[in-house]
């Protein structure tokens, strides 16, 4: 697992999909994200890296706004989704919701069927005109998370009673289920098992053929392995935003440095 | 207990043997057994008090559900009951209860002359024997079939109360030396009835279907009335303050805003848990009554008033079970793309539900239980008739379980001691099936996360 081989990958050409420009999150009286500009391109695999508490998943969670569930939780500056400001007034967070997709930290699938979790998305969405069309989707999402042949002979056993590996990889297909455009993830793997964690990342990989994927994560590593373009966050700031492969071999900032190669964190 | 931690000088570790328990481990080891037999004690204490309790109630009470009767043939004389002679009830009618009574009293003399009984009851005395509930019954029951006038009919009838007792052991014949209701020739003549198979004791329903009877008639007494009156309050309660309870609790916990304004709410919510229960038939009394003009005694009033009641206690439970649901159940339906009521409803509400129907079933259980808040408001009368199916039944005047049970300890023939413990033992049969089905219900929708 110690792999930290960067594969050179050109995706500079590619349109962006999100754009933050200028944004500030406070909670309460805490300045948690100061000033962070981040271009998240289509079809790219994104990564926020940096120390605990550094913000990343605060900033990952604007993105969708689920920051809006949190009272004391007040963003600021400008957020875009093709053009389209997703702070406006006239927005609906739900319809935001549906276009990007979010994976947790911990599994959490709903405690209804297999079949139920992976359907939610597209029956509240109404992506689905009749029983076939819906038993199509269920099964193309899991097949897309890689957990179709594990589960396809007990589709209405609980969701909750599949190991934690196959409980996220549930948790992916639910999401990829409603067609996202952009799939949040945060930290996916941090409580799986290094051979679940490796068929994850296999999965993210994939998922980037069809839409843009954003990864928070711990693992140096994994963010080397699967992304892109990286994103070290440090303190609420964003240090450096890059290719990863220059992030990774060859940083501007010192701090940057640092942290990549253990100093801090 | 635990100041064993601060005192004692620090000792390097590693200086004993482990198989020699030094000085603290012994001082912590003492706490803890003391703690634990006082512990065990005080549910030992708990235990007794319970069994206590229960032992007293059902030595008191069983009988109340066993009464004695006597049987024996009436000849329903044409001439006395219906003058008139053409079995118009309406006609019939006007022959009250004075009017039976001197047949039955007969018959029962010509019965036990028929037996050929030795005794030495006068004739007043031994009509005294028989109910005074009994002319009621025989005359309902001629009314009801007007052809029965000018047979001879075995007939079965409620015995006196004091009757009733010496078969159950609470009239003896000493005790009946002191008693003006009762002499001990009456018990001796019953005793010999009895073994004549004319009088017996025996199971009896209408404790549990008949109305209230008036304080001189104990033997007839039945908990029809009350049974019914707690029924259709509890359906009111439940009609009004689930919805009105879940509805306000996933508000505030779902949807309200965090601010003073619904601190200060909650902080009400809990104080309202805590406000004596009379407080609130005082409340009852002037709103419902008062104001809006509802009838006394009626259990939509009771209903009314055992809802406000019993409100808080739903909102405090089904707001801890809706806050016992993971908030990562939550995310992960607003992460899909669900609406706040989405993810309520179809997420957050299935697994709340058993935490909600067992907090609804305790609040209807404590509703039922509460005596208090009902004397305000009129239902603590003596009310014989039976209120009419829901919903206007709702308005008729009713009485209610443990509002029998208060007003039959506060009358003064003895046998009322016994049918108050009977009450109770219904009362308490119908908490246990209550508690037993929210057991049930929590273990049948038990979490599965």
């Amino acid at each position: 697992m110690n792999d930290m081989r960067v594969t050179e990958r050109e995706v500079d050409d590619l349109e962006i999909k999100m754009k933050a420009r200028n944004v500030d999150v406070f909670y309460g009286e805490t300045h948690a994200i100061k000033h962070v500009d981040v271009d998240i391109r289509d079809k790219t695999v994104t990564a926020f890296i940096g120390p605990s508490g550094c913000g990343k998943s605060t900033f990952l969670r604007c993105l969708n706004r689920m920051n809006d569930t949190i009272d004391v939780a007040r963003v600021e500056g400008e957020i875009t989704l093709d053009g389209e400001d997703i702070y406006d007034k006239r927005v609906d967070p739900v319809q935001l919701r549906a276009k990007v997709g979010m994976v947790f930290q911990k599994p959490n699938p709903f405690p209804k069927s297999i079949y139920d979790n992976v359907a939610y998305g597209p029956r509240i969405h109404g992506l689905s005109r009749n029983k076939a069309d819906l038993d199509e989707i269920v099964e193309r999402s899991l097949r897309r998370a890689a957990l179709w042949e594990e589960v396809k002979d007990r589709l209405a056993a609980p969701g909750t009673g599949l190991s934690g590996g196959q409980q996220q990889r549930l948790c992916i297909a639910r999401a990829v289920a409603t067609n996202p455009e952009v799939l949040l993830m945060d930290e996916p793997c941090s409580a799986l098992d290094p051979i679940a964690t490796a068929q994850v990342e296999e999965l993210i990989d994939e998922l980037r053929s069809r839409f843009s994927v954003v990864i928070v994560t711990h693992s140096m590593q994994q963010a080397a392995r699967v992304s892109q373009k990286t994103a070290f966050f440090h303190l609420g700031e964003l240090v450096e935003f890059d290719s990863t492969s220059k992030i990774f071999t060859n940083p501007d900032d010192p701090r940057t440095e640092s942290y990549i190669t253990g100093r801090i964190g | 207990m635990t100041d064993a931690t601060a005192t004692a000088a620090p000792r390097p570790h590693g200086a004993g043997s482990l198989l020699a328990q030094d000085e603290r481990t012994r001082r912590r080891n003492k706490a803890e057994a003391r703690f634990r037999a006082y512990g065990l004690s005080a549910v030992i204490i708990g235990i007794l008090a319970l069994v206590l309790l229960l032992v007293s109630i059902l030595s008191n009470g069983l009988s109340s559900f066993r009464q004695t009767f006597i049987t024996f043939p009436v000849m329903l004389q044409a001439e006395r009951l219906d003058p008139e002679g053409n079995r118009n009830p309406a006609e019939m009618a006007e022959v009250t209860t004075f009017g039976y009574l001197p047949i039955l009293a007969q018959a029962f003399v010509e019965h036990v002359e028929s037996l050929g009984i030795e005794h030495d009851v006068g004739l007043r005395d031994m009509a005294a024997m028989i109910s005074d509930e009994a002319p009621a019954q025989l005359r309902a029951r001629v009314l009801a079939n007007p052809d029965l006038i000018g047979q001879t009919i075995e007939v079965e009838v409620l015995a006196g109360g004091r009757i009733d007792g010496f078969f159950k052991g609470r009239v003896t014949l000493a005790s009946a030396e002191r008693d003006r209701n009762v002499t001990p020739a009456q018990l001796v003549l019953a005793q010999a009835l009895a073994e004549e198979g004319s009088m017996e004791t025996r199971f009896n329903w209408s404790f549990v279907t008949a109305p209230d009877a008036s304080g001189q008639r104990p033997e007839a007494a039945g908990l029809g009335v009350a049974i019914v009156g707690s029924f259709y309050m509890m359906l009111v309660v439940l009609a009004l303050a689930l919805p009105i309870g879940v509805a306000a609790s996933i508000y505030l916990e779902e949807f309200a805003p965090k601010n003073r304004f619904t601190d200060l709410i909650e902080v009400n919510i809990s104080n309202l848990a805590a406000v004596p229960s009379i407080v609130f038939g005082i409340l009852g009394l002037a709103t419902f009554i008062n104001f809006a003009g509802l009838p006394q005694s009626a259990p939509i009033v009771g209903g009314l008033v055992l809802t406000l009641m019993t409100l808080p206690t739903i909102i405090i439970a089904t707001r801890a079970s809706l806050r016992a649901v993971p908030p990562s159940i939550r995310e992960a339906a607003l992460g899909l793309g669900a609406s706040r009521m989405q993810s309520v409803f179809h997420h957050v509400m299935p697994l709340a539900a058993p935490g909600i129907l067992t907090g609804t079933i305790i609040g209807l259980a404590q509703a039922l239980g509460e005596t208090a808040p009902l004397l305000l408001i009129g239902m603590v009368a003596f009310v014989r008739e039976f209120p009419a199916a829901p919903p206007e039944g709702l308005f008729d005047a009713a009485s209610a379980l443990p509002v029998q049970v208060y007003s039959w300890t506060q009358r003064s023939d003895p046998a009322f001691v016994e049918r108050a413990s009977g009450a109770i033992i219904v009362l308490l049969v119908f908490l246990i099936i209550m508690n037993a089905v929210a057991v049930i219900l929590r273990r049948r929708f038990e979490r599965r996360w």
